[in-house]
């Protein structure tokens, strides 16, 4: 909220330093975003009253004696048409402050110095300054447009700083309103809060007109939305005379950044930004059928909008009606149909309150937004729309510009503007804070708020403004004591009363954590992706048609398509994620995220979707292998206390032949494999990859399970290795399967080497085993190693074609 | 016979100038003093062919013999193995500024040393952890945290909408309602997690995490708010650190806070980190509006607490002076690799 000081000042009598004011706003609950001073970039601009000019020949230059009293008498040439000996200008001594401006002399470019200079062989002591020059403009000060020199009052004493002269030395406040105030959308209202915590009086604007008693014979007004519309006033101006604004009005809107249009137009932009009200003028004699009539629109209505705009409606939207046609989009923006023109003679004032969300709705769905949406949006008063339309009028008569009529309508739900009493406990204000603010420091406080306070025993009872909507029970009125007190007073204890409670991780949390820690122990960083993901992911893994990951929940307003579904995998952001690794030169790496994916039961959800952790591990590089990545799939394993075995599978994205599913138990717990080519290569992957998926939510049933004491073996162990010669396609796991089968005491089985070439046989490969041979209750015989060796041979031999390598 | 063991004893001395390993002295002393086959050790087998009256002396010089040649080559093999040690070092020698060969261990991630840190903090004080569902209603986003339909808050949060019902959480304390609903106090939990706001640029991220604390009992008042946080502010940024209050709003708490601690980098006095002020906005608090409790069905009469939440990324973006929040997930691992604890 833009707030110039000069503007506060007509409500409140300030008298404490800007910074001093923006301190006490901070404390009590409005943070002053920034805080500077109008003319803060100009310094060293003082009167020059021009002694003498002349003609430098052959050029458009003048060159002057300019006095500058106190400061003395200066040589300055200068290039604009409008100096002349005897005018009064704004002069820019040497070392002074302006700002820049381009060829064009309008447009800033910055900030510039002044220094000494020569024009043509002549010195110059300073410059002649224009409006733009000074970031004055038209509206700002009258005659500061000129694209020429800013001329100066003839009073205006010479030498003195023009910062003053030229309202330069204001001060702009951009307050953060919060959003349970918006009764502090305006310049009235932070003066109100101003008065407060100043502990001043507040100035109420003057609200008095007088009415002609022209009247609008057989006018009506009528809602059909009173749920849109709690309220609507309107006001008949006759005599209207559409000009210029005064000059204190134009300057006041421009330095909340509004350009003055027209007296009238300017006189509801003026309200809106004084009382937080947008007001609206009706050209009368647009408006056909005498009547005003507020209604949802039609489906398929058109308007266009006083900026040109053609828009289709629908009955989300709210439309203001003459009898025969929608004149305005309500609470957005006037129909270009019934626009204040040069020729308007009678108006007719609207001041409404409309209901804020559908005001945003209709301003977001249409892309349409203005000041009085915007405002809209954040919550109009009541209050304030009784008095934005007599300040209105009050204005119309100020400003010379039409005569009130005596025709006023105003269709009401039923809501006051007086305010309304609220009594609570004092106690349990106090309690609510935890300190015991002095009964009177409440009268005080609540007195500077205009609450109107009571106190009788432990009742306090406020009459609540109809502004402050929300003031409702005894913490509102806890926190505005609070705020105006002072939070430095509230004392730090630690819950004396509360009762002890144990806190800490639960089992799942914990797991996951040692988890994490033991990826990160096996190479592996962390990383956090978005919870969504995009339709081209779904593609980029080649799901087909019916793959269940294609079932994702769609956010309904996405930033991006990008980002517009909900996770159903977590492999495509670890495939993304190598592949912006590669791209930026990290050839090899070790990833992992634990994140949920999102199922849903049904779409459109109508319950909570199945939300379940799970856990991705996604490695790169050229020592990376099928096996290394089992390793970590192993680690998963050894850090739960579980065992997993793995089947040969096939996914979508990953290698057709080194592709494995993970099982906990039997159950299948995810799948681990080598990126599929093709998928690398569209990602223009330099290294491969492999990726790996556990859905931890299955997982957790056995995050329970404990590393179980096994006493060490009371006798030797004993180890032998074992070559054995195997058809290529028996696989290392069904080799072990029978030996453990076949002898019970194999406490561990070790592949250590596989061997295919010239030394045996093209279709068979060798592996060497070693095993370890563990005694029960009594230390193995003398040969009864050898013969548990022979029983695994036979066995391997019988069931796998195995022979012993020889 | 003397001659013999004297022939001996030179073969072994002149023997031994031939020496020049460990394992050689261990070979050559076996080839002498191997009890069966070694030739000190066969003239103990002659022992028998010799006539009993000669025995003693023979017996005598064989063990002389033998005593000398353990001890002579024993002084050998330690020589000798000293020299190899040596040897054996000095082949060895390297050049100690070779770079390091290392093991790479992995990181978390800076948001999880973050929430680690923070749940550490909180546990000690007897909060327990709840993740809630990133997927919300809008009854438990909003509505039951004092922010109908209509209400002004709602466009502090530009929200992700699934269907009209459903959503992504805006914020963690939609969780909390459902631990109230299920729980009477004494309540002490924190919620961390993924939150969702539609808004994207340097210093905003669509998703992002946040940790809220909720404290429900008896007396719970803004004093035991101010308690908790300087505790809170004392572990996480040093014992100097003070926190101060300001007035805000958040529609669950009533009345709320901005909470601000003295900037950590200068301690007060005003830098580029804390933009000149000497105090940086850590996270947001207050009182637990009370038609919140009443919305989870505890009595407001008997009950009151606390709420607070801090935002993780901003937490970790000052802690490692990281600009922009979108390298915190962009898995770059020369990012990854720096952000260590």
């Amino acid at each position: 909220m833009i707030t110039p000081l000069s503007w506060l000042k007509e409500y409140v009598d300030i008298d404490v330093t800007p910074q001093e004011l923006q301190d006490k706003l901070f404390s009590c609950g409005f943070e002053v975003e920034e805080l500077y001073e109008l003319g803060k970039d100009i310094s060293k601009v003082v009167v020059g009253k021009v002694l003498t000019c002349e003609a430098i020949p052959d050029t458009h230059l003048h060159v002057c004696q300019v006095d500058c009293g106190e400061h003395g008498q200066f040589q300055i040439c200068c290039g604009a048409d409008n100096v002349a000996a005897g005018g009064k200008f704004p002069t820019a001594l040497v070392g002074a402050t302006v700002y820049a401006t381009a060829k064009d002399h309008k447009t800033v470019e910055g900030v510039m110095t002044i220094g000494k200079g020569k024009l043509r062989g002549y010195e110059s002591f300073g410059m002649l300054c224009s409006g733009v020059e000074l970031g004055v403009s038209e509206n700002m000060y009258p005659g500061a447009g000129y694209n020429g020199l800013l001329v100066l009052p003839e009073d205006a004493p010479v030498g003195a700083d023009v910062k003053p002269i030229l309202g330069l030395d204001d001060w702009i406040f951009d307050i953060a309103i919060t959003a349970n105030r918006p009764d502090c959308q305006s310049i009235y209202g932070i003066a109100r809060e101003v008065a407060a915590v100043l502990e001043k009086e507040i100035k109420v604007p003057a609200l008095d007109y007088t009415e002609s008693g022209a009247t609008l014979d057989g006018f009506t007004v009528t809602v059909d939305c009173p749920d849109l519309c709690p309220r609507y006033s309107a006001h008949y101006v006759t005599d209207v005379k559409i000009g210029e604004s005064p000059a204190w009005m134009k300057r006041r809107l421009a330095l909340v950044g509004i350009e003055a249009i027209s007296n009238v137009v300017d006189i509801t932009n003026y309200v809106l930004k004084e009382l937080g009200q947008p007001m609206h003028a009706f050209d009368l004699s647009t408006l056909e059928g005498n009547a005003i009539n507020v209604r949802r629109a039609k489906n398929g209505e058109p308007i266009t909008t006083l900026d040109g705009q053609e828009l289709t409606l629908t009955d989300a939207n709210m439309v203001i009606c003459d009898g025969v046609k929608p004149v305005a989009l309500a609470g957005v923006m006037g129909g270009l149909n019934s626009e204040i023109r040069e020729t308007t003679s009678s108006v007719l004032f609207e001041s409404a309150k409309f209901a804020r969300d559908n005001i945003r709705r209709t301003s977001r769905a249409l892309g349409k937004r203005s000041d009085s949406s915007a405002r809209y949006e954040k919550g109009v008063d009541e209050y304030a729309t009784v008095m934005a339309l007599k300040r209105a009028l009050h204005l119309i008569e100020e400003l010379g510009c039409g005569k009130v009529g005596a025709t006023h309508a105003d269709i009401n739900t039923g809501n006051s503007v007086e305010p309304r009493a609220l009594t609570v406990s004092i106690d349990r204000v106090n309690k609510c804070l935890g300190i015991q603010v002095p009964d009177e420091e409440i009268l005080k406080i609540m007195n500077h708020l205009t609450f109107a306070p009571a106190i009788d025993g432990d009742n306090l009872t406020v009459q609540v403004p109809a502004y402050r909507e929300d003031i409702e029970t005894y913490q509102d009125i806890a926190e505005e004591v609070i705020r105006l007190y002072g939070y430095e007073h509230v004392v730090p204890a630690f819950m004396p009363s509360a009762q002890i409670t144990v806190g800490g991780l639960n089992l799942m949390q914990k797991q996951e954590l040692r988890l994490k820690k033991a990826l990160c122990a096996v190479g592996a960083y962390e990383c956090i992706h978005y919870s969504f993901f995009s339709p081209s992911d779904l593609d980029m893994l080649k799901l087909p048609e019916d793959a269940m990951e294609r079932n994702a929940i769609r956010l309904m307003n996405p930033i991006t398509e990008e980002l517009s579904l909900m996770r159903t995998t977590l492999a495509a952001s670890m495939i993304n994620a190598i592949a912006r690794n590669q791209k930026r030169g990290n050839l090899e790496g070790r990833l992992f995220e634990i994140g949920n994916v999102f199922i849903p039961y049904e779409l459109p959800l109508t319950r909570y979707p199945n939300e379940k952790a799970r856990l991705c591990v996604g490695v790169f590089g050229d020592k990376e292998s099928f096996y290394t990545m089992k390793g970590i799939v192993e680690k998963v394993a050894d850090t739960l206390h579980v065992k997993f075995t793995y089947e040969n599978t096939a996914t979508s994205y990953t290698h057709p032949y080194q592709t494995a599913k993970i099982l906990c138990d039997g159950e299948e717990i995810g799948y681990f494999g080598k990126l599929a080519y093709d998928i690398a290569d569209e990602l223009d992957m330099r290294t491969q990859a492999y990726i790996m998926e556990i859905d931890l939510k299955t997982v957790s049933k056995w995050y329970g399970n404990k590393p179980v004491f096994k006493p060490l073996p009371k006798f030797p162990e004993e180890q032998r290795d074992l070559a054995l010669v195997v058809a290529k396609e028996v696989t290392c796991g069904e080799i072990e399967a029978v030996m453990q089968a076949a002898c019970k005491y194999i406490t561990k089985i070790t592949l250590f080497d596989v061997y295919e070439g010239e030394q045996i046989a093209s279709d068979k490969k060798s592996m060497a085993f070693s095993l370890v041979f563990t005694p029960g209750e009594e230390a193995f015989a003398a040969d009864s190693v050898d013969a548990f060796v022979k029983k695994i041979l036979k066995q391997l031999n019988k069931n796998l074609g195995a022979e012993i390598r020889s | 016979m003397n001659a013999n063991l004297e022939q001996i004893k030179q073969e072994i001395i002149v023997g031994a100038e031939e020496l020049n390993t460990s394992r050689e002295v261990y070979e050559f002393k076996k080839k002498f003093l191997d009890g069966k086959t070694g030739k000190i050790g066969l003239l103990m087998k002659e022992m028998k062919n010799i006539p009993p009256e000669e025995r003693a002396d023979y017996g005598k010089g064989v063990n002389e013999l033998k005593v000398w040649a353990l001890d002579f080559l024993g002084e050998l093999d330690t020589k000798m193995k000293a020299k190899e040690l040596q040897n054996r070092y000095e082949s060895e020698k390297i050049d100690i500024s070779l770079p390091a060969e290392t093991t790479t261990e992995g990181n978390l991630h800076p948001i999880t040393l973050i929430r680690n840190h923070l749940i550490d903090i909180f546990a000690g004080m007897g909060f327990e952890i709840f993740e809630g569902t990133e997927i919300e209603t809008d009854y438990y986003n909003f509505t039951a945290l004092n922010t109908p339909q209509d209400h002004p808050a709602r466009d502090m949060q530009d929200t992700f909408y699934l269907s009209p019902e459903f959503l992504l959480r805006t914020q963690t304390s939609a969780g909390q309602i459902h631990v109230m609903e299920k729980q009477q106090p004494p309540i002490k939990i924190l919620s961390p997690g993924k939150v969702f706001r539609s808004d994207d640029d340097a210093t905003h991220s669509p998703m992002f995490t946040q940790m809220e604390g909720l404290v429900v009992d008896k007396g719970i008042t803004l004093c035991d708010l101010q308690g908790m946080l300087d505790e809170f502010v004392k572990k996480i940024y040093g014992e100097d650190t003070k926190t101060r209050l300001r007035p805000s709003y958040f529609p669950f708490t009533e009345p709320s806070v901005e909470v601000d601690c003295s900037c950590f980098e200068c301690g007060g006095t005003g830098c580029k980190l804390c933009k000149g002020t000497g105090w940086i906005e850590i996270l947001g608090a207050g009182v637990v509006n009370n038609k919140v409790l009443e919305n989870c069905g505890i009595d407001s009469n008997v009950y009151s607490g606390f709420a607070f939440g801090i935002g993780i990324e901003r937490t970790a973006m000052l802690k490692y002076g990281i600009n922009n929040i979108k390298l915190l997930f962009e898995s770059d691992l020369g990012v990854l690799q720096q952000l260590n604890d």
